[in-house]
């Protein structure tokens, strides 16, 4: 994965080119380039909030990824070359004006033990102590690039250079909800209990998403989220609430 | 017959049997899959058949039918595949309306054509709406029944039937309209967004050859056996987002068809999608078929899908436009 590169912001306008592509007949994807960046994904968000904001009918869904958000319509109601147009139309935002609108999570982690049963190997990588190595990863302020994988499941960019270990040869069978991984230089988190191969160094008891709320996810691809390392007593404080909340 | 809402039980749950309807939007953002059936042609008939709105869910029944045991007087449709419906024993009628009695068994027997079932009862499937649609999500237990396929003992209740629709009782779908499944099927494609990142003779590999689906294929996705399709260069590729239909090419080469259940992103470039109005006879392929593929364009498959939809409207008008879901 590449280093973000402050100089690159004065190269990406936001009249940059895009580049739409039919994926099939009811789908476009919207290119802003090609490598995962900061500002690329700033412009992707911020293309993808005012779209929303045409309230169009027949837009299924509007999803955000990296370096590019696909449009999926209603194919009986649109027709390519149309969305195509509107599409192109869309005013476009300043970067630097898109990045300081993604709201702030501070999310609590109890690094190590059996919660972050990584964090011994992912210090060994970097040459560091546990206790350095969760002083580095809390030290970033992490942008959400995007969700995927599972529901609500946050890829946050980007870990120091030194923690960017790679994922476990073999994926475990599964990894409890609230782990938080390293892969490369991503972070993220297990909303639910899944399969996955990321490197766990915590829990956290906060849930990223509830069915029965009526907004499910904590998360949205443009926040920001920064780490900050609890104990035992507070993840069980915490934990408590949590479930007290749902009830 | 003034039909009711009534309890069914699941006597034997088949060999997997989940509610759908035609799949969860607006979610794709935070990484919520779309699901649905796998075939939302027969699904739709099947409830336009019952008097249902299109997006009311149905039960998906695949190559290995459930036993249900009906507990109050309704109307049925079952469409899509082939699986040997018997009613008390008696062999029950595919693509048309049918009455069902108080105490009636519906089994299924050898799969015949097709591979999957869809079976619509007056007033829908009643679970609860998670994040707008009732389909199941296996992998993510999301939706339908407690987010898994159905197991034996468990009852399923129906929605209330919209009106009484009495004249429905015995409709059928106009038999020319009625899709023909075989062990070869051709679905025709759009290249895809990443069709660049192949040599120019990749899409008349995939396009000259045959591949057969293999048993490693299940509702998220078809993983294809036939000749490779090589990126150029090194694999680079960024995650982006995935749609029903798109053919995914991993670096051994070998296509992966991505279905109802697929996740909404994906790492893998996508060469291909296949058009619209051909993913229900997608939907109706098992592992040992055999798909082939030829080239057309965007124009024509959404030529094709207006068409489609048109010949259905005029033989089955929708009981009321199925609401689409805004992004939210």
């Amino acid at each position: 994965m590449p280093t973000s590169n402050p100089l690159r912001r004065t190269q990406r306008t936001p009249q940059g080119s895009i580049r739409l592509a039919p994926l099939g007949d009811s789908a476009i994807t919207v290119e802003f380039g090609d490598e995962i960046d900061p500002c690329i994904n700033a412009c992707v968000v911020a293309f993808t909030n005012t779209v929303a904001d045409q309230g169009w009918k027949g837009i299924l869904d509007i999803v955000p990824t990296y370096r590019s958000v696909t449009i999926y319509f209603d194919a009986l109601q649109w027709t390519f070359p149309d969305l195509a147009q509107r599409l192109r139309r869309v005013p476009r935002q300043s970067s630097d004006a898109i990045r300081s609108g993604g709201r702030l999570h501070k999310i609590p982690v109890l690094y190590g033990g059996e919660w972050g049963p990584d964090l011994e190997d992912v210090a060994i990588f970097a040459g560091l102590s546990p206790a350095e190595t969760i002083t580095l990863h809390t030290s970033v302020r992490y942008q959400v690039y995007m969700l995927g994988f599972s529901p609500g499941f946050p890829y946050l960019g980007f870990v120091r250079e030194r923690l960017a270990m790679p994922r476990l040869s073999t994926p475990r069978t599964k990894v409890p909800a609230g782990s938080v991984g390293i892969a490369d230089r991503q972070t993220g988190i297990y909303p639910s209990s899944t399969p996955g191969g990321w490197r766990l160094i915590g829990r956290t008891p906060i849930p990223l998403y509830r069915k029965s709320r009526s907004t499910p996810f904590l998360l949205k691809a443009g926040d920001l989220v920064q780490f900050n390392s609890i104990d035992q007593d507070e993840f069980d404080r915490l934990s408590g609430e949590s479930a007290r909340a749902d009830d | 017959m003034d039909v009711k809402t009534i309890q069914i039980q699941v006597v034997k749950p088949g060999w997997l049997s989940t509610v759908q309807d035609l799949g969860r939007y607006g979610y794709q953002q935070y990484g919520v899959p779309v699901a649905g059936a796998m075939d939302l042609f027969s699904a739709t008939v099947a409830n336009r058949l019952v008097g249902n709105p299109d997006d009311a869910a149905v039960l998906e029944l695949t190559l290995k039918g459930p036993e249900l045991e009906f507990e109050g007087d309704s109307r049925i449709a079952i469409t899509g595949a082939d699986l040997s419906p018997t009613i008390g024993g008696t062999r029950a009628p595919l693509w048309e309306c049918i009455g069902i009695s108080r105490g009636s068994r519906l089994c299924f027997g050898t799969p015949r054509a097709g591979a999957r079932s869809y079976l619509a009862i007056a007033g829908g499937i009643d679970v609860s709406l998670v994040l707008g649609s009732r389909s199941t999500h296996c992998a993510s237990e999301t939706g339908g029944f407690n987010g898994r396929p159905l197991r034996q003992g468990d009852v399923l209740h129906t929605g209330q039937p919209l009106q009484s629709v009495e004249s429905l009782m015995g409709k059928r779908f106009p038999d020319q309209l009625v899709p023909r499944y075989g062990k070869t099927t051709t679905l025709r494609i759009i290249p895809g967004p990443q069709q660049n990142l192949f040599p120019a003779t990749a899409l008349a590999t995939l396009t000259g050859s045959s591949y057969r689906i293999t048993s490693e294929s299940n509702r998220m996705g078809y993983r294809l056996a036939g000749s490779r399709i090589i990126q150029k260069g090194s694999p680079h590729f960024i995650s982006d987002c995935t749609t029903m239909g798109a053919l995914q090419i991993p670096a051994d080469g070998q296509p992966i068809l991505l279905m109802a259940d697929r996740q909404t992103t994906g790492g893998y470039p996508k060469i291909a999608v296949v058009i619209s109005a051909d993913l229900h006879l997608a939907g109706q392929s098992a592992p040992g078929d055999t798909v082939t593929f030829v080239l057309s364009t965007v124009a024509k498959a959404q030529t094709a899908l207006r068409k489609h939809r048109a010949l259905l409207d005029a033989a089955l008008p929708p009981r009321h436009l199925s609401p689409i879901a805004s992004h939210g």
